[in-house]
């Protein structure tokens, strides 16, 4: 029983950072309709960027409170992940707007692929320890541990994702990215400035992708180059698994898929006899991911929508 | 200038003789390539034409369901992993099996259209890009169960791979030899490279003439209005399926070819971005357009080689030293390359006639 509720809470801690960049995948999808490939190295440079200003602060002793040098860290870490986002979308999706659907997919992978050459350029091919800024101490809860970082990152991402509802649904500018996602053309000639809400779109996304790369480096205690790829691609699982284009979805999609995974990876070799290990818990992730897509075509809370014309 | 180039053009396109002496040539000069390459710039080339030869069929394939059926397809690779897992653990000592290439060849691209159906069938009525992640996990699935499917009962040897393949072996001559034919020693790159030719040339035959097709139109049909197509009395759900099993079967085709060209095989080659260079080389090149996908596939495939044996000398010279190692500075401009490309042509670097037709007219004001 407490090993089941050890994986449970280790889901919920890597599923509530699934969520935070599902829900940038899915933001953009919702209104411009694009797979943005590059959000995952978005979220590596939100990772790196933070560690590389901890360390800087860290050696120059001047001997400032931890939590400080976190929030530091991870404001830096923001301001770049938002420029970063701002100028892809005017650099590499902007001028295709009207172009075949699939040219901006290529875009958004020679940005991925760029960014992630000069990540290694910079930040060298080697893993980074992160350094624990907070010293996790581990919390017993009915038999399972969690530790104190793992609880920030739980509450961050809940807070960040209440934020963001309310943004979306109680704001001016919530409203017109709705109305955006709905028609941009009507949206526009009801006096909605498009491109500004696309832009802060990719804003916003971009700013949870660096909360999220800050949060799951300092889970793990690691950072490089390459952590960006595999993440986003499981966070663009999670965005379709609850039905991509909704925020609720992606929230939903993001936990679950964390859960699936530990639960999975916990499991699988109990179910199978041994006969398959915990590496094929990336199988039984997209295994479900499958089976829903089966039973409901357009994710868990998608809407039933028709093939775009 | 320009009315003579015209006549001559015209010349080119109407007279038989022209045309025949045209033919020719291009024949000539793609017999004697891999000699002039191996004498020129070393036997290394050969085998990057090889390679990027292979790449043409795996373009051409992922083109059937990309370019002409237009069913975004993330994980295409898995295809390429079936058929050169059939191949290599059929003929190696891995199981002490050692069948003929061709029935092994065949085989693999029997297995790959299986494959294909199979994960088809569930998955087709998805909207375009649900479709594209579950092909993606589908990739990830495939190379996973290769990577771990060594224990408890070792099926394909895991990451470590298989090895000692054996080679292609047409009447008696060996493709990993070295082999005088009428006076001339053809090495075992050559004779892969007349092989891999004639294959790839085969596919691009079979291309364009799917394209015309019944088949082909009902494809386009597809891509361009589902519902008016299935108006139209067309089964979209098997000719779905069948666009997927002939691109997986093309796949299968390459997998095979790959197994016996490096006598190697490792869950290594077929990682998810094996299968997104595939798709930039379609729409690089142009996708629907074989001959554009054709070019695509080439470029992509030789010019990162050209780089990577220029970019250190020539920093060299330069400035003196090596600034960024060939391999950064290739995926660099690679990425750099994907992303002007598509800014300044969007439809491809050789699009087809009728796809540009549709561009130009689609800037019609409003259209989003």
């Amino acid at each position: 029983m407490d090993i089941f509720l050890q994986q449970i809470l280790n889901g919920l801690v890597l599923g509530s950072v699934y969520a935070l960049v599902a829900l940038g995948y899915t933001m953009v999808y919702g209104i411009l309709g694009l797979i943005n490939f590059a959000h995952g190295e978005v979220v590596m440079v939100g990772a790196l960027v933070s560690l590389s200003v901890v360390e800087l602060l860290l050696g120059t002793n001047l001997g400032l409170p931890a939590p400080l040098l976190g929030a530091v860290g991870l404001m830096v870490a923001i301001g770049v992940c938002m420029t970063l986002g701002f100028s892809i979308e005017r650099i590499a999706y902007r001028p295709l707007r009207r172009a075949p659907r699939l040219a901006p997919l290529i875009t958004a992978i020679g940005v991925s692929i760029l960014l992630q050459t000069l990540a290694m350029l910079i930040w060298g091919r080697r893993y980074h320890t992160v350094p624990a800024l907070i010293p996790p101490t581990p919390h017993a809860v009915a038999g399972a541990t969690i530790t104190n970082v793992q609880i920030l990152i739980i509450v961050v991402s809940a807070l960040i994702m209440a934020g963001l509802m309310g943004l979306v649904h109680f704001t001016r500018l919530g409203r017109a990215m709705r109305a955006t996602a709905e028609n941009p053309v009507v949206a526009g000639l009801m006096g909605v400035n498009i491109n500004r809400i696309i832009s802060a779109t990719f804003v916003i996304g971009s700013a949870l992708a660096a909360v999220a790369g800050v949060l799951v480096s300092s889970n793990y205690g690691v950072a490089h180059y390459y952590m960006g790829f595999v993440l986003g691609l499981k966070a663009f699982t999670a965005a379709v698994l609850g039905g991509i284009g909704n925020l609720a979805g992606a929230m939903v999609g993001g936990l679950l898929l964390g859960l699936i995974e530990s639960l999975g990876a916990g499991y699988v070799g109990d179910l199978t006899g041994g006969f398959l290990g915990s590496h094929y818990q990336d199988v039984f992730a997209f295994l479900v991911l499958i089976t829903v897509l089966v039973f409901r075509p357009t994710g868990l809370l998608g809407e039933r929508l028709s093939e775009r014309a | 200038m320009s009315a003579r180039r015209h006549a001559l053009v015209r010349w080119l396109q109407h007279d038989r003789r022209a045309k025949w002496l045209g033919l020719t040539l291009c024949i000539v000069a793609l017999v004697v390539l891999p000699f002039a390459l191996d004498a020129s710039v070393g036997r290394t080339w050969v085998r990057v034409i090889d390679l990027a030869l292979l790449y043409t069929m795996l373009a051409l394939g992922l083109n059937i369901v990309v370019g002409f059926a237009g069913l975004l397809d993330l994980g295409y690779i898995a295809f390429y992993a079936v058929g050169a897992y059939t191949y290599a653990l059929l003929a190696s000592p891995h199981f002490g099996l050692h069948l003929p290439w061709w029935v092994l060849l065949p085989a693999g691209a029997v297995l790959a259209a299986f494959f294909g159906v199979v994960l088809g069938a569930p998955t087709l009525r998805l909207r375009g890009d649900y479709l594209a992640i579950v092909t993606l996990g589908f990739g990830e699935i495939i190379r996973i169960f290769l990577n771990n499917l060594n224990a408890p009962i070792n099926i394909t040897n895991g990451p470590q791979g298989v090895n000692l393949i054996d080679p292609i072996n047409i009447a008696g001559v060996s493709f990993a030899r070295t082999t005088p034919l009428l006076g001339i020693p053809f090495p075992g790159t050559h004779l892969h490279y007349y092989l891999f030719l004639v294959l790839a040339a085969l596919v691009m035959f079979v291309c364009i003439r799917l394209e015309d097709s019944r088949v082909g139109r009902a494809w386009v049909a597809i891509r361009e209005d589902e519902i008016a197509a299935l108006a139209m009395g067309i089964n979209t759900r098997n000719i779905k399926l069948l666009a997927f099993a002939m691109g997986a079967t093309f796949g299968g085709v390459a997998g095979g070819l790959f197994s016996s060209l490096q006598g190697f095989v490792s869950p290594e080659s077929f990682v998810v971005w094996e299968s997104i260079t595939v798709l930039c080389m379609v729409v690089l090149g142009g996708m629907g357009h074989v001959a554009g996908v054709v070019l695509g596939a080439l470029m992509l495939a030789t010019l990162p080689e050209l780089l990577r044996h220029t970019a250190a000398p020539m920093q060299q010279q330069l400035f003196g030293k090596v600034i960024l190692d060939p391999e950064s500075l290739r995926m660099l401009l690679f990425g750099l390359a994907l992303i002007l490309v598509m800014l300044l042509r969007p439809a491809g670097l050789w699009p087809s006639p009728t796809r540009r037709r549709e561009l130009t007219s689609a800037r019609a004001p409003g259209a989003v």
